[in-house]
């Protein structure tokens, strides 16, 4: 590959100290990369390192081996072209949703006014025009993960990391949300490393998804998976070609869980 | 036939009208409950007393007590106007909490936020902690004098620890995920300290408020016990020696009122402040 790659992680190591003393390894060897404005999906078995990886490359942790790159620069520290959606809810629980969304224009520096203005624009985008002044807790599951969209996406992030995002949401919900992130990340363009423990949503989102063995956590196998976009994430699913690809990963993944499940 | 299925109401239906009332009816009886536990309360003392049940010289009456209240109104207490005590022990008691208050919010935030200074200090504030404060009120006499100084200090001491500790251990409790959150939004240590920490300390900072000025209030009272010239709890000393049993209980009962006052202040404040969060049915 000639451009560089917007995520690069090779030979990464990452190791924790357990109370009791012992050394525990989540990731090993672990190689990947991805391309600019790529849509790259990690599935693997539960507790198998895949948050950790994410944690590695926003760089709220350092590997112990290994390099871990962005746009051929080594990470070091958080970067400011990084994007981060969390599992859990992680937007501000006393501020008001224009306040949320406003946060990170503000914490770089951005004017006031400035600030408000695209947070408005983004509010809209998501379709929360009208809930400026709600403050989380008034909110419901979806529309405080709308607003962790938009709160991610005003910084215009070059890589977008998101871990397991839409698995606290209900089937509905989620379905919504995953059309959603399609359509703002096709006006973003940027690369997206999705972590999820649903394989179809990875099949349904991703441009590659890759298969993490279990602990420790290495890339079992990547899979191209060669559907047309823009996706009809309601309908997709009960594409021939769709059953096809989730058949060949699946066997792939079940293999890993099982063996996961084994080493208990 | 829709029509008249959608405007004929269910039998089991209760109107919203009727709900409304119950729940009047209910704080209503609450209500007249509280008061007659009250009442029989201070009825059975007084009667006590009179029946010859309670003795008074140690017990006090409670129609002694009221008297007692309106002598002290009227004429002023034997140490001087009822007025000026009061203002004296809301004084130090005030001063003791808002100094001891700030300087517990700074220091527990600066060590929260600071990993080393957490460990190398925590053992020292454990043992701070656990030894008893009062004690000090005995040095606090003998190096400031008995003038107010002495009554502020260990009314510091006394809410210092208190809200200290809360706002260290609110700070460490801070969400790791909003933290993270805020840190990839593009936070400087600064603006993570003043946007989320502290924010998120805030409910842990002022529920500790809310207990330490009733040790401010205390702080102050043990002083004035220990020595002073003016104060609530001087006169509290000067009943007891003239064996007024009425006068310690009158005393007891405007700090209770001080009291009272000073916690709807600080919830007051605590509503203003938190008003992000959901709303929880607080049964009072």
């Amino acid at each position: 590959m000639t451009s560089p790659s917007a995520i690069e992680l090779s030979h990464v190591a990452r190791r924790f100290v357990t109370p009791s003393g012992d050394v525990l390894s989540a990731l090993e060897d672990f190689d990947l990369a991805i391309a600019p404005g790529e849509f790259c999906a990690i599935v693997g078995p539960t507790g198998c390192g895949k948050s950790t990886t994410l944690g590695l490359i926003a760089g709220l942790a350092k590997p112990q081996a290994g390099r871990v790159t962005l746009f051929d620069a080594p990470v070091d520290g958080v970067d400011r072209r990084v994007g981060f959606v969390f599992q859990q809810d992680a937007v501000f629980p006393w501020r008001d949703v224009l306040h949320n969304v406003m946060a990170g224009p503000l914490f770089r520096g951005v004017g006031k006014a400035e600030a408000e203005a695209q947070a408005r624009d983004w509010i809209a985008r998501v379709g929360l025009k009208g809930f400026e002044h709600h403050h989380p807790h008034q909110l419901s599951g979806g529309m405080r993960k709308r607003v962790a969209l938009a709160q991610t996406f005003i910084n215009n992030p070059q890589v977008l990391l998101m871990d397991e995002p839409f698995s606290a949401l209900d089937v509905q919900t989620r379905e919504l949300m995953q059309e959603e992130l399609l359509q703002l990340w096709a006006q973003a363009k940027s690369a997206v490393l999705f972590v999820t423990h649903d394989l179809d949503e990875a099949i349904l989102l991703a441009d590659r998804v890759a298969v993490l063995t279990t602990r420790p956590a290495r890339v079992k196998s990547v899979h191209s998976i060669d559907l047309p976009r823009p996706r009809d994430v309601a309908t997709l699913r009960y594409d021939e070609r769709f059953i096809a690809i989730a058949r060949k990963i699946n066997d792939d993944l079940r293999e890993e869980v099982l063996r996961a499940r084994a080493g208990h | 036939m829709a029509e008249t299925a959608i405007t004929k109401p269910l039998a089991t239906e209760i109107p919203v009208e009727s709900l409304a009332v119950r729940m009047r009816r209910r704080a209503r009886l609450v209500l007249a409950l509280r008061l007659a536990v009250l009442v029989v309360l201070i009825a059975g003392w007084e009667f006590g007393v009179r029946f010859g049940w309670i003795d008074p010289f140690f017990f006090g009456q409670p129609s002694g007590i009221v008297l007692k209240l309106i002598d002290w109104f009227q004429n002023g207490t034997s140490i001087g106007p009822l007025w000026k005590q009061i203002w004296v022990t809301i004084y130090e008691a005030g001063a003791g909490f808002l100094i001891g208050a700030v300087f517990g919010v700074l220091c527990g935030i600066a060590l929260g936020r600071n990993r080393l200074l957490s460990d190398v200090f925590s053992i020292y504030i454990k043992v701070a902690n656990s030894i008893p404060r009062v004690v000090l009120g005995s040095i606090f006499i003998v190096a400031l004098g008995l003038g107010a100084a002495s009554k502020i200090a260990l009314a510091v001491v006394m809410v210092f620890f208190v809200v200290f500790a809360n706002a260290f251990q609110g700070v460490r409790e801070a969400d790791k995920n909003l933290i993270a959150n805020a840190r990839i939004l593009g936070a400087s240590p600064w603006q993570l300290t003043t946007s989320v920490v502290i924010p998120s300390a805030l409910s842990w900072i002022l529920a500790s408020l809310h207990v330490s000025f009733g040790f401010a209030l205390v702080g102050a009272i043990v002083g004035e016990f220990l020595g002073a010239r003016e104060g609530m709890g001087l006169l509290i000393a000067t009943a007891q020696g003239s064996f007024d049993s009425n006068g310690v209980f009158a005393a007891m009962i405007v700090i209770a009122v001080v009291a009272l006052l000073a916690e709807w202040l600080l919830t007051t404040l605590e509503n203003r402040l938190l008003t992000w969060r959901p709303e929880t049915n607080a049964g009072e």
